[in-house]
């Protein structure tokens, strides 16, 4: 990654961590194409890359207070993504080498998703109900936190605590299974 | 589910952080030395002579090596709880303690006659020393394991010995106000065994406890 795109990259999460949603989003969204091109390269068969994509932004949220805000961001993206792309193999019972070199990783080419049916998506069913409908109301609907609050009679703040719980849930699901 | 639908459900949460991870070591590792402290005044206290002690050489070189000690296994504990920190760059300060404990007790074995030796470096603490330093270290180790459950280790494992390492340091600091046995030969064996105990069961709960 050059330094330019390195910059915008910390001062996206800088602007998260300040609270700016929409930053966080463009910071997720960069982060999950350059996740995406690294564990697509790192993968042949066995797991699916963009269940790595989505547990490592999981892990990335639940662990942005590990990021230093005045260090680079992209050693910390990828060594989460690593960590979840061998603790993924060592899941399903297989042993693999994950290089650590970085010069792979500097080529990175940030790709785009294809569809297909996301181990995420199985692991909201074990939430509880009150969690699995706010969790699917915000990201598959995408509703906002004051719509989902209104379509199930909740005040805002329940809806942000049943959200975090859920996410939560499934962050601890990831690690522990 | 997709990723711009998991994208979605992160961005409503932003709001939601955690302590920043550099103040949670800081409140740990104060958290961790009352609870040693307290474990060691109501278990063992300072040696009677404390005050005469802490004029002689030999006495100020364990908490010289002890402290080091901590400062390092701080550092790097603090650095292993980071994904993407430069790690070796710390590590490479262990050694740090090797080259103390070598050279004085080199230094010892000029000093003391050699068919004295064996007495010194069995002393008269060793069952103490093995049974204390490990249990005032003990609570200190739960504190540090539940600061790194808090950060993310890549290396649980790796990350655990160190945290009973740091714990073993502050047991070790503490148990040294209480040990007559000053010698370096005392201590480079029986406390080094000591935290090695502390170090065996960091690794072991640092698996399962920072997993995440």
């Amino acid at each position: 990654m050059n330094g330019d795109a390195e910059n915008e990259l910390a001062t996206l999460l800088r602007a998260a961590i300040a609270g700016d949603e929409r930053a966080y989003a463009e910071f997720l969204g960069r982060t999950a194409a350059i996740v995406r091109g690294f564990a697509r390269r790192k993968i042949q068969g066995g797991v699916d890359p963009e269940d790595i994509v989505q547990e490592t932004l999981l892990a990335l949220h639940m662990k942005r207070h590990t990021w230093k805000t005045d260090a680079p961001v992209s050693p910390w993206v990828y060594a989460i993504a690593r960590f979840k792309l061998i603790d993924a193999f060592r899941k399903r019972g297989r042993h693999v080498e994950v290089e650590i070199g970085e010069i792979a990783e500097t080529v990175a080419q940030p790709e785009a998703e294809t569809v297909s049916d996301r181990e995420i998506g199985r692991v909201l069913d074990g939430l509880t109900a009150g969690q699995r409908s706010v969790v699917a109301a915000i990201s598959i609907e995408g509703r906002s936190i004051g719509e989902t609050a209104a379509k199930f009679g909740m005040t805002e703040t329940a809806v942000r605590v049943a959200l975090h719980r859920g996410l939560r849930s499934i962050a601890k699901k990831f690690g522990r299974s | 589910m997709q990723t711009n639908d998991l994208i979605n459900a992160l961005r409503a949460d932003a709001a939601k952080q955690a302590m920043p991870l550099g103040y949670s070591w800081w409140i740990a590792i104060v958290a961790a030395t009352i609870i040693a402290a307290g474990a060691f005044f109501i278990l063992i206290g300072p040696r009677p002579d404390f005050t005469v002690a802490a004029h002689t050489p030999r006495f100020l070189f364990k908490f010289i090596v002890t402290l080091a000690l901590v400062v390092v296994a701080f550092a790097l504990l603090r650095v292993l709880s980071r994904p993407g920190s430069d790690v070796r760059h710390v590590a490479y300060w262990l050694v740090l303690m090797p080259i103390l404990l070598g050279t004085a007790v080199a230094a010892e074995l000029f000093a003391v006659p050699s068919d004295q030796l064996v007495t010194v470096w069995w002393g008269s603490n060793v069952y103490v020393c093995l049974t204390f330093i490990p249990l005032i270290g003990l609570g200190a180790l739960a504190v540090f394991l539940a600061a790194l459950r808090h950060g993310a280790p890549t290396r649980p494992r790796l990350a655990g010995a160190v945290a009973g390492l740091l714990a073993g340091g502050i047991a070790a600091t503490f148990y040294a106000a209480h040990c007559t046995d000053d010698s370096p030969l005392f201590v480079a064996t029986w406390y080094s065994i000591a935290i090695a105990g502390l170090v065996a069961l960091g690794a072991i709960c640092g698996r399962r406890v920072a997993r995440w």
